[in-house]
């Protein structure tokens, strides 16, 4: 089926309107974050800077210690990422290979986690941390992060497994190959977009994350940055604008290089098994 | 069990008999922040046995954070926080009484009607340290161009003069004031004071009720009929928060903006250069200038095993002469009778000289320490008070809503 002309051109139009209204915060986060004081209380804004400044950047690393709590985010994100897909890999292989009614289950009980609010369970998982020695941690930190991406990290690689035929891991049987060599040749390989994917969700999540931040650690020495950018944000949600900004640019852009590292092999993970041949 | 289990200090001692004690504090602001920071370096040279170690919190999630650290027994020795946030952990028994603990000196420094603010039941759960007033910033070219007479604390407008005068400066897309009203309820209630507005009466049986009557009326008809009659307030801020009306003022849209004393620092950092602007007092009633305040606050957690040093720290940090560098850095006020005799206080620059002098009319909020407050006005103050601005409802059906929908809301806690 073709498409004519102008749909094509409204096909167009409405991606860049899609685009620009995905672009749109984070393009005035920049402009902001390179605006003086003077110029953030003008009552008609420009786009483009008229004086260019770097003072919010001095000033937001002068004031909070980012690359600390950048530190900590990373250790954070990356330990949290690693271990969930560790963790959720074999287990939706399993989930996904051998339909029983615990699978099921276990199915429905991950969808049901999802509904829970943070509120509801922060008060005895924090006494539960502390009993274990683990509040002030970035340990205890990373394990309620591996805990909170569980279930969804479950449920889209058990979407990623079912994508990956069956008969294959069958045909390398036939050809001789054991359960090992057909999981680490065959079906690792396929999955290895969805395990990115799936470990970009994680990360992702963690890097973000600020309540339980928030409530766990409690020694500068351990913030992360999420909780140190709310320090730019005074009584009655006043906020030196400026340095929130400049911090704020500096703490989405780990995200977006992983992004355009491996946005490839995650389109490319997305469609894989989308069409059956 | 587990909560039991739980239940150990924030602070603690070493095996050589030093303690640490944990001051959370909430100073955002640059000089703020180093006002603080140095303070507690200035104690800890003074005293190697009590050692306080800085945390920095956040207004933005106090209440959570807060909550959940008393819960699980690892709260901060020292707790920085507003009056009207104390009232659950006061009557939750997490904060410590602080009625013997606080040296004389302290007490007496700070007038009555502060500690009234932090005062639950019988007994002072916080220090309250510093206040700000609401005051009216406004663009003083424009106003000695119109020819309106200035206010001094000591001549204050009167709430109909301002209604007049505010329509005297409008006009072409000009408004004479901004009232940046997305926190409408205690704007209205802490201003409503000067009027003789008490809202909330407590019956003889300690049982709190709702009665809008007609000097609360005073403040929000002013608001209303400036928005919706005269058109001398901008329609469009009724919504915003302060530092949203801040462009609009400096570009010349509005002539007044009603902002916490605090809001000065914003203006010196962000105002175009030239531009000369004011500080005046808020509009007096039949009270005079009279207005609520939530003081920030310095209180002791109730599980602190360290509460006498940790009421020793607080009485350092509120000596007169570091409840004025505090006071400097955040642009407020100290509630101490002695810091405010200080000549960096007092001086006309950047409007110090008028809030310093509305210090003597703040007093406790309205309803901070009624139970139920909270609930009351997300779910029926704030909704009705920006309908009522809007010009959507009446005053009828406001006093309808406060009297008939708040009296079931505070019943619900007064059982």
């Amino acid at each position: 089926m073709r498409t004519s002309t102008t749909g094509r051109v409204g096909q167009y139009v409405a991606l860049l309107a899609y685009l620009v209204f995905l672009a749109f915060p984070f393009l005035w986060l920049i402009s902001t974050a390179f605006k003086s004081p003077r110029e953030l209380g003008r009552l008609h804004p420009s786009w483009i800077p008229d004086d260019p400044t770097l003072d919010n950047f001095r000033q937001a690393f002068d004031e909070q210690p980012l690359l600390r709590a950048a530190g900590n985010s990373l250790l954070a994100a990356l330990g949290a990422a690693l271990i969930a897909v560790l963790i959720a890999t074999p287990l939706a292989y399993v989930m996904a290979r051998h339909r029983t009614r615990l699978a099921k289950a276990a199915t429905g009980w991950v969808v049901v986690s999802q509904a829970f609010p943070l509120v509801l369970v922060i008060i005895p998982l924090f006494l539960v941390l502390k009993n274990l020695g683990l509040i002030n941690s970035l340990a205890g930190l990373v394990m309620v992060y591996v805990v909170w991406a569980l279930p969804f990290a479950l449920w889209m690689l058990v979407g990623y497994v079912r994508a990956v035929p069956a008969e294959l891991e069958e045909a390398a049987a036939v050809d001789g190959a054991g359960r090992v060599r057909t999981l680490v040749s065959v079906t690792a390989p396929l999955l290895a977009p969805g395990i990115v994917a799936t470990g970009l969700f994680a990360f992702i999540t963690a890097w973000n994350e600020f309540f339980f931040a928030l409530v766990l650690l409690k020694t500068p020495e351990k913030q992360t940055l999420p909780v140190v950018l709310t320090h730019f944000i005074g009584a009655e949600g006043v906020a030196d604008l400026g340095p929130l900004a400049a911090a704020a640019f500096l703490a989405t852009l780990p995200s977006l290089v992983v992004f355009a590292i491996i946005q490839r092999r995650i389109t490319g993970g997305m469609l894989t098994g989308a069409v059956k041949s | 069990m587990l909560l039991l289990a739980g239940c150990t200090s924030g602070g603690g001692s070493s095996a050589d008999g030093r303690i640490t004690l944990r001051f959370q504090s909430l100073a955002w602001q640059e000089e703020s922040v180093e006002a603080n920071k140095e303070l507690v370096r200035e104690w800890n040279a003074r005293h190697p046995d009590v050692k306080v170690e800085y945390v920095q919190g956040s207004w933005d999630s106090i209440h959570d954070q807060l909550l959940t650290s008393f819960e699980g027994g690892e709260a901060p020795d020292i707790i920085h926080d507003a009056s009207d946030d104390l009232a659950d952990f006061a009557y939750g028994g997490y904060l410590a009484d602080l009625t013997d603990l606080l040296p004389e000196r302290l007490k007496s420094d700070i007038p009555e009607r502060s500690w009234e603010t932090a005062t639950f039941g019988d007994g002072i759960y916080g220090v309250p340290f510093l206040q700000e007033p609401r005051v009216l910033i406004a663009n003083a070219k424009w106003l000695k161009e119109s020819g309106v007479r200035i206010p001094t604390p000591e001549h204050p407008w009167s709430w109909e003069e301002f209604r007049k005068i505010t329509e005297q400066l409008s006009g072409d897309g000009k408004y004479g004031v901004a009232w940046p009203l997305k926190e409408p309820v205690s704007a209205t209630l802490n201003l409503s004071l000067s009027a003789g507005g008490q809202l909330f009466h407590r019956g003889a049986d300690g049982k709190v009720t709702v009665r809008f009557e007609e000097a609360d009326e005073t403040v929000p008809r002013t608001i209303h009929d400036q928005a919706n009659t005269d058109h001398s307030a901008s329609p469009t801020t009724l919504g915003s928060g302060g530092s949203d009306t801040l462009p609009g003022f400096f570009g010349g849209k509005y002539a007044m903006v009603p902002l916490g004393f605090s809001y000065r620092q914003q203006i010196v950092q962000q105002a175009p250069k030239g531009f000369q602007w004011q500080v005046l007092p808020a509009p007096a009633g039949a009270d005079g200038l009279t207005q609520g305040v939530s003081p920030q606050t310095l209180s002791v957690a109730e599980d602190s095993p360290h509460k006498k040093e940790a009421a020793e720290f607080i009485d350092f940090l509120l000596q007169p002469q570091n409840m004025v560098r505090l006071a400097l850095g955040d642009w407020m006020l100290p509630t101490g009778t002695e810091a405010l005799k200080a000549p960096a206080l007092r001086t006309v620059k950047d409007g110090w000289a008028t809030g310093t002098a509305l210090a003597t009319h703040l007093t406790s909020a309205p309803a901070q320490s009624v139970r139920g407050y909270p609930e009351w006005k997300d779910k029926v103050a704030t909704p009705a008070f920006q309908e009522y601005y809007s010009g959507a409802i009446g005053l009828g059906e406001l006093r309808k809503r406060l009297e008939d929908d708040g009296n079931l809301v505070l019943a619900r806690y007064q059982r």
